[in-house]
């Protein structure tokens, strides 16, 4: 899980997440979204079902993490606060923050091969 | 000093930079805004004594103080209740008693319990009537509930309403509550209905003062520095002679003008924001210590009373 975490971190997230989760159905991933800016780095993300999301702020302003249609929705998340949220269905999820919402972000979950 | 572009112009972001560090007095006869300059706070009280011996009153002045957000303690100001504390003592110094302060919002940084109070506290020592409108940070408990029990009492959805004073129309809306994704401010249907049946029957000569958090105009949409539905309310107000709107939001002055409305923006009490465009977001502009407080202050709006004119003067923490 670590490893996988670590690995998660950098630059190419959702890919390293999509492997992970491909190579190793039977364990979930975790993936790292960034708020950085008044953006959610990455923007896009393809994930497993199964696997998990969390978001960190690391803005001097709090954010939320939002889902368009309410599937998951953050507090407030002040400068360093994390929010998670575990993906058990395929599908587009569009969210935004709630108090900045020109900033949006996508989770796009496959089944994963398990499923 | 007029700019009919939606969008802020190179050459207002250029004003603003330079009013950033002063005070502007400007007034409005018969529409037609004349700056009086750049003036520094004591020349602009000199200014306004001047105006009320030739007039012989001084009709209606009430003062703005917008973006306090009690509960911010990083590095772009670390003590955000010191400098609230020193607008407080600046405003209770001005020698004619304002009648009474509005707050454009983000009174708090999170909405908790304990910024409200601090905020409260320090506020209430000006010993003025205050009239708030929350930003986005006042309301992020779910239901707005403490926003609501504290200013929201008599108020209508999440806490709009109407008030007169001296013959001047006075409306505070909310336009950071129930925001969609990918949008920016925005009023909604409800509130819009108000607006529209809240103006009906009012004589078109009747001033009228609206305020509220996010400006409703287009500063910057990229950074959602703007209300969405907001052409819709200003169409109810165009048969009026003389509409000023009142934001906060974007922690910096800046002004607009179009035809009968003038659009105006506060400085906030706690830290500066950059101008649109210049940084990579929105967020805290960290300055130089010494610089800081010449990016915070207040506002302050005078009516004169038969003259159709007004005078926003904006007084920085230090000038």
């Amino acid at each position: 899980m670590s490893f996988a975490r670590t690995l998660a971190i950098g630059a190419m997230t959702g890919l390293v997440a999509a492997f992970i989760a491909a190579a190793s159905p039977a364990q979930a991933a975790d993936v790292e979204v960034k708020i950085d800016n008044f953006t959610f780095n990455p923007q896009q993300i393809t994930v497993k079902t199964g696997d998990t999301v969390t978001w960190t702020n690391h803005d001097d302003i709090p954010h939320t993490v939002t889902s368009k249609t309410m599937v998951f929705r953050s507090k407030a998340m002040d400068t360093d606060d994390k929010f998670s949220f575990t993906f058990v269905t395929p599908g587009k999820y569009d969210y935004f923050c709630s108090l900045h919402p020109h900033m949006t972000g996508l989770i796009v979950v496959e089944a994963s091969a398990g499923k | 000093m007029t700019d009919h572009n939606d969008g802020p112009s190179r050459r207002t972001v250029l004003e603003c930079m330079t009013w950033a560090g002063t005070g502007v007095l400007w007034t409005i006869s018969g529409g037609v805004p004349h700056s009086l300059g750049l003036v520094d706070e004591a020349k602009a009280s000199e200014a306004m004594a001047v105006d009320a011996k030739s007039t012989g009153a001084l009709g209606l002045t009430f003062l703005q103080i917008s973006d306090s957000h009690m509960g911010f303690d990083k590095p772009a100001n670390p003590n955000a209740k010191g400098t609230l504390e020193e607008a407080i003592t600046r405003i209770k110094a001005i020698p004619q008693k304002p009648a009474f302060m509005i707050h454009t919002g983000d009174i708090t940084h999170l909405s908790k319990e304990s910024e409200f109070d601090d905020a409260e506290k320090i506020i209430s020592q000006a010993k003025l009537d205050v009239h708030y409108v929350p930003g986005e940070h006042d309301i992020i408990d779910p239901d707005i509930k403490i926003y609501k029990e504290r200013y929201g009492r008599g108020t209508k959805g999440s806490g709009y309403y109407s008030f007169d004073a001296n013959g001047v129309h006075f409306l505070g809306l909310v336009n950071v509550a129930n925001l969609k994704g990918g949008g920016m401010g925005s009023l909604g249907d409800e509130q819009l209905e108000w607006i529209e049946d809240d103006l009906k029957g009012r004589s078109a000569s009747t001033p009228i003062v609206v305020f509220a958090h996010i400006p409703l105009w287009s500063v910057y949409p990229a950074w959602g520095w703007g209300t969405e539905d907001s052409a819709r309310a200003l169409g109810y107000m165009k048969r009026f002679g003389s509409v000023t709107v009142l934001n906060g939001h974007i922690h910096q002055i800046m002004q607009k003008v179009e035809g009968n409305v003038t659009f105006h923006t506060a400085l906030s009490t706690a830290f500066p924001q950059p101008a649109p465009g210049t940084a990579p977001s929105a967020g805290p502009m960290k300055v130089p210590a010494e610089q800081l407080r010449k990016m915070l202050g207040t506002a302050s709006v005078t009516f004169k009373q038969g003259e159709q004119r007004l005078a926003i003067i904006d007084t920085p923490l230090q000038s």
